[in-house]
């Protein structure tokens, strides 16, 4: 499955994420430094490098679960800034999984899902219900609707917090390290149903350690280190021809095992 | 010597079977929990014994030896207690002052209060949404009951006393210092300075003098400094003390609830495109109640119980009327252990159902089993 890199050929209706210049600091911590950043519609991006490089700060600031100081980030063509209807219209539009599932442990798996497009996009109730069932289905546990997260398993929580996120039928998904926190018999039910929604057409920027899913369905790795994106690339071009010495460090520590 | 061979794999997996009887059933839990080593059989011998010498001998002191008949301290001849004197005093433990013809309004207001409250205490009952516009109206109904005007004869608020006068003030104050705890608590938490140094202040202030301190002050000092006009019926202005005493507590509770919800939470509502209110209603003032109810329902104990500290403003609540029986001529010397304890049955009453209620609340509100 190798679709060409997105950066080659012209998107068709130019880049749905911008980012320029970009610089955040945490206190005097640099943590993001300079990062220039176009995404096209439909593009699969992978994001990898080591702890503390940046890459969840980056994809946090895209939904401004994280301020930035200097640069701008432009999503959907809307300018994020200080200003909560700015912030509110991105958001509406971009999901995101989180590492530790986040699902709400009061309410049923159903409930999780019809609660954004019940409140945020004022979905009626029978309707916001029939969209989440519809997902769960797409995510393969619809008999789990009444049960609360607590009772699930962690791969079942997160294929949930997936669900979920689409309930609001995102433009973009945002995945932090989705996998992470995952048993290893689990981990595979989740990336399944990434690669289906990769499959689908979804722009996604997955900040994950999962190799073998960034060579199946990224059209894009970027390695980032130190704040900055060190290389990106082609899947195929970027695992065999790394170019900087520490990209090729740090595949060789991921991969020697 | 030979050495088992490690490679091995089991053919058929085991299956379950229950627990050795002795660790199950009354005897299971006898060994377990009373006669686990000599050290806890002993305790519970000494346990037992000092039972059977106090509980029969309390029984006798207080029913089968009491005296329940005559007008005065000086019919009581008997050995046991003293309860002669509830026949004539008990609409005074209940009503204080109130004019007894009026007695009917505050029945009334009390039997209104079960179909308030329902609706407020359990989920999925007929007509729920009706029942709660009705909780809504009852403080209105029963303020109207109680006090009167608009046609009903007015009744003065000195007249009330009693439990009734109790049951006014604490529930009051349970009623709005919840609400207004959980937004100063929130104020606490919040990214405006302004907001937060205000909350900072009151809780500090409110919480760090003796609620009785600030009874006097409400009773005596206020209406030296404020001018005539402006001047509030006592019992609003204990109400408006007791409340706003609970509510700093109450804020601490809620804050430390609030505390205990993991960052994730926030940020999944955010991420949603929640505003701050909705992600506070929907998704994290539900979990930090559900946690904080032992340290609620504590204060809540707390501040019915501190309603009995209005008999040092001048006030007979059911304690105060239990005091004036106890230095009453006909009784004095005769009824003091008696007095006590049939207030405190009042409290105790109330205040254990409070509790089973918060357990039944946390139990059904646990959603990790089902």
């Amino acid at each position: 499955m190798n679709t060409p890199a997105p950066q080659d050929t012209a998107p068709e209706t130019g880049p749905t994420i911008q980012i320029s210049g970009l610089n955040k600091w945490f206190g005097s911590f640099h943590v993001l430094r300079d990062i220039n950043l176009e995404v096209a519609q439909r593009e699969r991006i992978v994001i990898c490098g080591p702890s503390g490089s940046g890459k969840s700060t980056l994809i946090r600031c895209i939904n401004r679960l994280e301020e930035h100081q200097e640069g701008s980030i432009v999503v959907d063509g809307v300018r994020l800034t200080n200003d909560l209807k700015q912030i509110d219209a991105v958001r509406r539009e971009v999901g995101m999984v989180f590492q530790s599932f986040n699902l709400f442990p009061h309410l049923t798996v159903l409930e999780n899902c019809t609660l954004a497009p019940i409140w945020v996009r004022k979905t009626p109730k029978a309707e916001a219900e029939a969209i989440a069932m519809e997902y769960l289905e797409r995510v393969k546990i619809p008999e789990q609707a009444t049960k609360f997260p607590g009772q699930l398993s962690g791969g079942q929580q997160q294929r949930v917090a997936i669900a979920r996120s689409l309930c609001m039928k995102p433009k973009i998904m945002l995945f932090d390290e989705p996998t992470s926190a995952l048993d290893p018999e689990m981990i595979k039910e989740v990336l399944d149903v990434m690669v289906d929604l990769a499959e689908s057409g979804m722009t996604m920027l997955v900040v994950t350690h999962e190799m073998g899913f960034a060579q199946q369905v990224a059209d894009r790795v970027i390695f980032m280190d130190e704040g900055q994106i060190v290389e990106q690339n082609a899947p195929d071009e970027f695992f065999n021809n790394p170019q900087s010495d520490r990209t090729k460090l740090f595949l060789s520590q991921i991969l020697s095992h | 010597m030979s050495i088992e061979p490690f490679s091995r794999a089991q053919k058929d997996m085991l299956g379950e079977r229950p627990p050795p009887v002795t660790e199950t059933g009354t005897i299971g839990w006898l060994r377990a929990n009373l006669f686990s080593s000599w050290g806890s059989s002993l305790l519970t011998l000494a346990s037992l014994y000092l039972l059977w010498i106090t509980v029969p001998s309390f029984f006798e002191w207080a029913i089968f030896e009491a005296d329940v008949t005559g007008t005065t301290g000086q019919d009581c001849t008997g050995e046991g207690a003293c309860w002669a004197w509830v026949d004539q005093r008990i609409n005074q433990f209940l009503y204080g002052f109130y004019t007894a013809g009026e007695y009917w309004r505050v029945n009334l207001a009390a039997l209104l209060l079960i179909p308030a409250l329902l609706p407020l205490l359990f989920d999925g009952l007929p007509h729920a949404r009706r029942l709660r516009l009705f909780s809504f109206a009852y403080p209105f109904i029963a303020a109207f009951l109680l006090v009167g005007g608009f046609g009903l004869e007015s009744v003065p608020t000195r007249s009330f006393g009693g439990f009734m006068l109790n049951v006014t003030i604490g529930l009051s104050g349970i009623v709005l210092s919840l609400p207004i705890g959980v937004l100063l608590a929130l104020g606490r938490r919040s990214r405006l300075p302004a907001l937060r140094m205000l909350s900072v202040i009151f809780i500090e202030l409110v919480r760090g003098v003796p609620l009785i301190t600030l009874l006097f002050t409400a009773a005596i000092l206020l209406p030296m400094f404020m001018p005539e006009s402006w001047s509030l019926d006592l019992i609003i202005r204990v109400i408006v003390v007791v409340t706003a005493f609970s509510s700093a507590y109450m804020a601490e509770v809620i804050r430390g609830g609030l505390q205990s919800i993991p960052k994730g939470q926030y940020e999944a509502a955010m991420a949603m495109g929640l505003g701050y209110w909705q992600s506070m209603r929907l998704i994290i003032l539900p979990q930090a109640l559900k946690v904080s109810i032992p340290g609620i329902v504590n204060t809540f104990i707390g501040l019915f119980k501190d309603t009995t500290l209005v008999f040092l403003i001048g006030l007979f609540d059911i304690l105060g009327i239990a005091r004036s029986l106890q230095q009453n001529q006909d009784w004095i010397g005769n009824v003091d252990t008696e007095g006590f304890l049939f207030t405190s049955a009042f409290f105790f009453v109330v205040c254990f159902s409070m509790s089973r209620y918060s357990m039944n609340l946390e139990r059904r509100l646990d959603t990790t089993k089902r």
